[in-house]
């Protein structure tokens, strides 16, 4: 099951990340996970909202350039090594993970974490072998 | 169409003669009436009767900007001031303004020019031309305005800046050419994109842009936007405003009105006269100009001239486009760059906004070079590596153009500033 995620430019600048945050909250918009990948010259924030299509016509309204691409999320026993099973399993079938980020609410006894294959189809199969939770959009829009 | 075709397409034997015959006549005018070019002939030991031949220009001074702002406000006028109708000047950016006189007879002639430009850009008396050149002292505005006049279109003088109005007027009235800066071109492109209107939707069908540097790859981008033929206006204040020189629609160059205007192209570096076929710089002086005649006027401009056959069947002499300016040229760890070199560059790259800005810092005691274009839809992406990839992409695209490295800044859309008249390009901040 992939989840949709979207991406936002953010120019290394003083206030654009709060401008964007700030344009999403005026729309009343809620952010179920998020992530900022930062270098010297600028960043690009990610994050998982319920309505993905609203908040890239907000934010493109307000000059953002914003992608929307396909992600995974996934549930992790909250305990030690949760993390470390499912990234092995991956690791074992050559599949590279992009990037991974943790959401801030639970799910039950258990974590959430978004993480991004370089092949999304076939990290979604090597987890499913593996008996790992993939959470669909519903679970995770109706937190 | 060709609005003046003895003129326009005269035999070279005709040409020349008319050429000597006026250019004997303006040095004898400029040296009899302008207290300034006596002393200057006389300080070189040359007369007006040294010109026998149209070869020995050569032996006379150059008038350089420097010049003319010394005899500002009225020195450079041949005749006495109540014979001058109209004047304008230049902007003044870079210090005092030049002013530009003219009498009846000059007015005449500018109209004559850009009614030759405008013809050259397919328009008639059934046009409607929008003309967003800014009117006022600035020369673009009332230069179209007389030569669409002289043709008997529609001109619409709706000068410069109100982009809402521009829009409006454009679909309501229908117009049919549009004149203004490339830069403003694009931007009204740019908005009446973002309104949803299609290119079906509005009824221009050219339009003749100048009064700043631009290049092919911009061309593209506003032909295709407009669905228009968008063609190359050139001239300065100084000679005469716009009608100096411009493109017919086979986009091969410039002609130069050089019944008016006799050009010559030098090295800025020596000052020698440089044959057809090699660039240097644009000198030019006006044959016809009785208000104020100038002799060999340095423009700046960097260019080649061109006496090829066009198949419009013009004999005018042509001109390249414009490749950059002799003092805005900039000079990177030795390294000569001209800002529409780097456009050029950015240009070519699929899904870059033509919007950029250049900015020249001078950190360790080195120059360097930073490039800011903005970020769009295509070159975004989720992953760093990516838009990594992109910003390297594009310096190794303006690496082959320049021959130097540059950082390439990737900012927000819509944040780099647009202008209504001529783009702010590069900011240097060294302190030379």
């Amino acid at each position: 099951m992939k989840l949709k995620q979207i991406s936002v430019f953010l120019e290394n600048r003083k206030g654009r990340l709060w401008k964007a945050l700030n344009v999403l909250s005026e729309a009343k918009i809620n952010i179920r996970a998020l992530s900022i990948a930062d270098t010297s010259e600028f960043g690009i924030l990610r994050m998982i909202v319920p309505q993905p299509n609203k908040a890239i016509n907000i934010l493109e309204e307000n000059n953002f350039v914003v992608k929307i691409n396909d992600v995974i999320a996934v549930a992790v026993p909250d305990e030690p090594g949760g993390l470390d099973r499912i990234l092995g399993i991956l690791n074992k079938s050559d599949i590279n993970v992009e990037y991974l980020y943790a959401f801030v609410e639970k799910k039950g006894e258990q974590a959430m974490v978004v993480l991004k294959t370089e092949d999304i189809d076939a990290g979604i199969k090597e987890l499913k072998d593996g008996n790992i939770t993939i959470l669909s959009t519903e679970e995770i829009y109706n937190l | 169409m060709i609005w003046n075709r003895k003129a326009e397409c005269m035999s070279a034997e005709e040409k020349e003669e008319l050429q000597l015959r006026r250019l004997q006549e303006v040095v004898k005018l400029a040296y009899e009436n302008v207290n300034y070019y006596k002393k200057r002939f006389k300080d070189l030991n040359v007369h007006p009767d040294d010109i026998e031949t149209l070869d020995d220009l050569k032996k006379l001074p150059f008038t350089t900007k420097t010049d003319l702002r010394d005899a500002y406000p009225f020195g450079m006028f041949a005749v006495p001031r109540d014979e001058i109708v109209e004047v304008h000047t230049t902007s003044g950016t870079t210090g005092k303004p030049t002013v530009s006189g003219y009498t009846q007879k000059d007015l005449d002639i500018w109209g004559e020019v850009m009614a030759r430009t405008l013809t050259m850009a397919g328009a008639s008396k059934k046009d409607l031309i929008q003309n967003c050149y800014g009117y006022g002292l600035f020369t673009g505005g009332l230069g179209v305005h007389y030569g669409a006049q002289k043709i008997g279109a529609t001109v619409i003088p709706i000068s410069a800046g109100n982009t809402q109005r521009q829009i409006q007027i454009m679909q309501d009235f229908g117009s049919t050419i549009l004149t203004c800066t490339p830069s403003y071109a694009l931007y009204l492109s740019e908005v009446l994109q973002n309104q949803g209107v299609e290119p079906e939707e509005i009824s221009l069908k050219s339009g003749v842009f100048g009064a700043e540097m631009w290049t092919e790859e911009m061309r593209e981008e506003i032909e295709n936007r407009f669905n228009i033929s968008a063609l190359n206006v050139y001239g300065l204040t100084e000679i005469i405003g716009p009608g100096v020189a411009q493109e017919c629609t086979k986009k091969s160059g410039l002609h130069i009105f050089d019944d008016h205007f006799y050009p010559e192209i030098i090295d800025p570096e020596n000052l020698k006269t440089l044959p057809h076929g090699e660039k240097g710089e644009l000198v030019l002086t006006t044959l016809t100009r009785e208000g104020m005649p100038i002799i060999r006027f340095r423009t700046r401009d960097i260019t080649t001239l061109r006496q090829e056959k066009c198949e419009c069947g013009r004999t005018h002499i042509k001109m390249d486009r414009i490749t950059g300016r002799s003092d805005d040229m900039l000079k990177i760890r030795g390294v000569i760059v001209f800002p529409s070199q780097i456009e050029r560059a950015i240009l070519n790259i699929k899904g870059l906004e033509p919007h950029y800005q250049i900015i020249v810092t001078q950190p360790h005691h080195l120059d360097e070079l930073e490039v800011q274009v903005e970020a769009s839809n295509i070159l975004f992406s989720d992953e760093v590596k990516h838009i990594e990839d992109v910003k390297k992409n594009i310096e190794d695209h303006i690496h082959d153009e320049i021959g130097l490295r540059v950082n390439v800044t990737l900012v927000e859309p819509q944040s780099l500033p647009r202008s209504n008249g001529k783009a702010v390009r590069v900011i240097d901040r060294r302190n030379l």
